[in-house]
Order: structure tokens, then sequence, then C-alpha cells
């Protein structure tokens, strides 16, 4: 019991740490592009959220950025991307063709990058404004501290299961 | 402008051309298919048109109306600065096989990857190209989406999330 209390006091503390050390990945595809550089640029000031250093290797990032439209034939190098970021790993739709398809609805668009990857959080607009990207990130932040991620969600799951397998799982998290 | 340049394609090219219209200084000569290359090349070699430019070479699809599709070279020539639009009439077959229409790779090296774009898109055969893969869709697409009865909302993915993944 004490020992179970002690880990879930830790990961908060681990969590406060990655929310505030998200370095970004940006997949950048198209015109959202332009509005991806103004925000990560100094007016905007991302580095108060700690997350405004772009790594070029998905290895070496948390935060993947999906900025612009997907279309069908990006989609397996988007996938393998994904899958070349070591966990814990975080994703963002930038801008709504990246969460939807935006107002492509044709034989070469991807209706929404979540079509191929899990997305933790949307940013709509066409392009959003700076505001709306600051907000998204903070989402992002607070999602992280309360382990809602996609890989948090699933680590959780996976080790409940684990748990319940050795029938150690007492209390229901 | 370009009137000059039509009217002698008019003149050389004779009982081939088909029709001819000009609009705000866009002048246009349709041929038939079979004959577009030869027309093509007459263009290119005679010295007062020489169109010696291959500026563009896209397709159109008229759905519904027979010759079904137009492929429309758009000349340039260098030497008098005119420009000349020339459409080739491709009828799809009866027995619906691939439409068919001869290659300009061998006037202009240019035609190759828009032969390519235009098979791709459109679904339009040319014969004698070199190379005749697809160039903008992926391997595994099946049709011509450009065509207009491709359905509109018709997806073909490439990947998807697995099941697993909530």
């Amino acid at each position: 019991m004490g020992l179970e209390f002690y880990t879930s006091r830790l990961g908060d503390a681990i969590n406060w740490a990655r929310k505030y050390s998200l370095f970004q990945y940006p997949f950048v595809t198209a015109c959202c592009g332009m509005e991806f550089m103004a925000v990560w640029a100094p007016k905007y000031d991302v580095a108060r959220f700690g997350a405004e250093f772009p790594r070029f290797s998905p290895r070496q990032a948390d935060l993947l950025i999906i900025v612009g439209t997907i279309t069908e034939r990006q989609g397996p190098v988007l996938r393998r991307i994904y899958e070349q970021m070591c966990e814990p790993k975080w994703t963002v739709a930038f801008g709504v063709c990246a969460s939807t398809g935006g107002f492509y609805q044709n034989y070469s668009t991807m209706p929404g990058a979540d079509q191929c990857i899990p997305i933790d959080v949307y940013i709509p607009g066409c392009p959003p404004r700076p505001e709306q990207v600051l907000d998204g990130l903070i989402m992002l932040q607070d999602k992280i501290q309360e382990k809602r991620g996609f890989v948090q969600r699933r680590e959780r799951r996976e080790h409940d299961e684990l748990l319940k397998a050795k029938g150690k799982l007492k209390v229901i998290p | 402008m370009s009137v000059e340049a039509l009217n002698r394609a008019k003149e050389i090219l004779g009982a081939t051309v088909v029709s001819t219209h000009s609009y705000r200084g866009d002048d246009t000569v349709v041929v038939e298919g079979v004959n577009a290359l030869q027309a093509l090349r007459t263009l290119r070699d005679d010295p007062e048109v020489a169109m010696n430019f291959l500026s563009d070479l896209t397709a159109v699809d008229y759905f519904g109306r027979e010759p079904r599709f137009e492929v429309v070279y758009h000349l340039r020539s260098f030497k008098t600065g005119a420009r000349l639009r020339v459409k080739a009439l491709v009828a799809e077959p009866e027995d619906g096989s691939t439409p068919t229409c001869a290659s300009a790779v061998e006037l202009w090296a240019s035609a190759n990857w828009m032969e390519r774009e235009v098979w791709d898109l459109y679904g339009i055969k040319f014969i004698g190209h070199p190379d005749l893969r697809r160039i903008l869709m992926y391997e595994e697409f099946v049709g011509h989406p450009l065509r207009k009865d491709y359905p509109k909302e018709k997806r073909q993915p490439l990947v998807r999330r697995p099941p697993d993944e909530v």
C-alpha cells in the first residue's frame, strides 16, 4: 500500500517534468507550416512551456506535431515516424487538415491524421491562431500531468492487466 | 497575337484540322487523336510556326460526350513567341478498354512526366511512352481519380490504425 502511494506520487513528479520539457518533432506538410513557424518564433515564446526545442529526428522527440494536410500516400510515412519515436510520446494535430482533412474531401486526402496514428490534442483552425495553439499545448500539458495521453493510458491498462494477472490489483485506479 | 500562328497551322495541317477557335488570345486547333502526333510534329518542324516547346500537356474528361476525352497540348514557339493549343480528341473504345493516344515523348522529352500524370489521373494510355507508370498516386491505387465517373467520396487508404489503438 505504501509502495503504491509512493510510485503514484513519483509518477506525478515525472509527469510534471515531462510536460515542461516537450521535445517536439514538427511533421510539416502544408501552409500551416508558416503559422507554425510564427507560433514557435520568439513573439509567442513557447519556451515558457518548455516546448520550443525542435528535434530533427523523431527518435529524440516526445511530441509529434502534424502540421498540414496528410495525404493517403503519406500515411505509411507518418505511421513509421510515429513508430520510431520513443515512448512516452504525444501527438498534436495542428489545423483542420491534420484534424479532419479540412475542406478536402477527395481521393487523395486522408480525413484526419487520426486515421493512421493516435492523436492526443486537436487544434482546429485554418490556420489556427497562435493563442489556439498555445491553448492546445496547455491542454496537452494537462493531459500529460493527468496521465490521459494515449501512450500513458495504454501503459496504465497494460500495468493493470499485469497486476490482475498476478492477483495484485486491489485498488481501482 | 498568335492568330498568325493559328492561320499558318490551319494552312500546314490542312484536312487534319477538325475545328479551330480563338478567344482572347488563346488559339486552339482541334485534331483527331490518331492524327495528333503527326500534327504536333508538323507544327514543331515547320520553320514558320516553329512550336519548339511543349509547355503543358493535360487532358479533359467530357463525360457523356463522344469522343469522351481530349488530350490538350500547350505549345509555344521560342522563335516567334506565339502560343498555340492543340486538342486531340480521344474516344473511349466501345468495348470499355483503355483509351489510347500516341506518345509525344519522341518530340519533346518533357512530355514524359506529363503523360504519366495523364495516365495516372485519366487513364489514357500513351502508345510509345518509354515508362508509363503512375506518377502521383500510389501503385496500389485502383482506377483513375480525375475521371468524372470516379466516385467523389471513394477513398483507398494505404494504412489504418491497428484496431487495438483506442
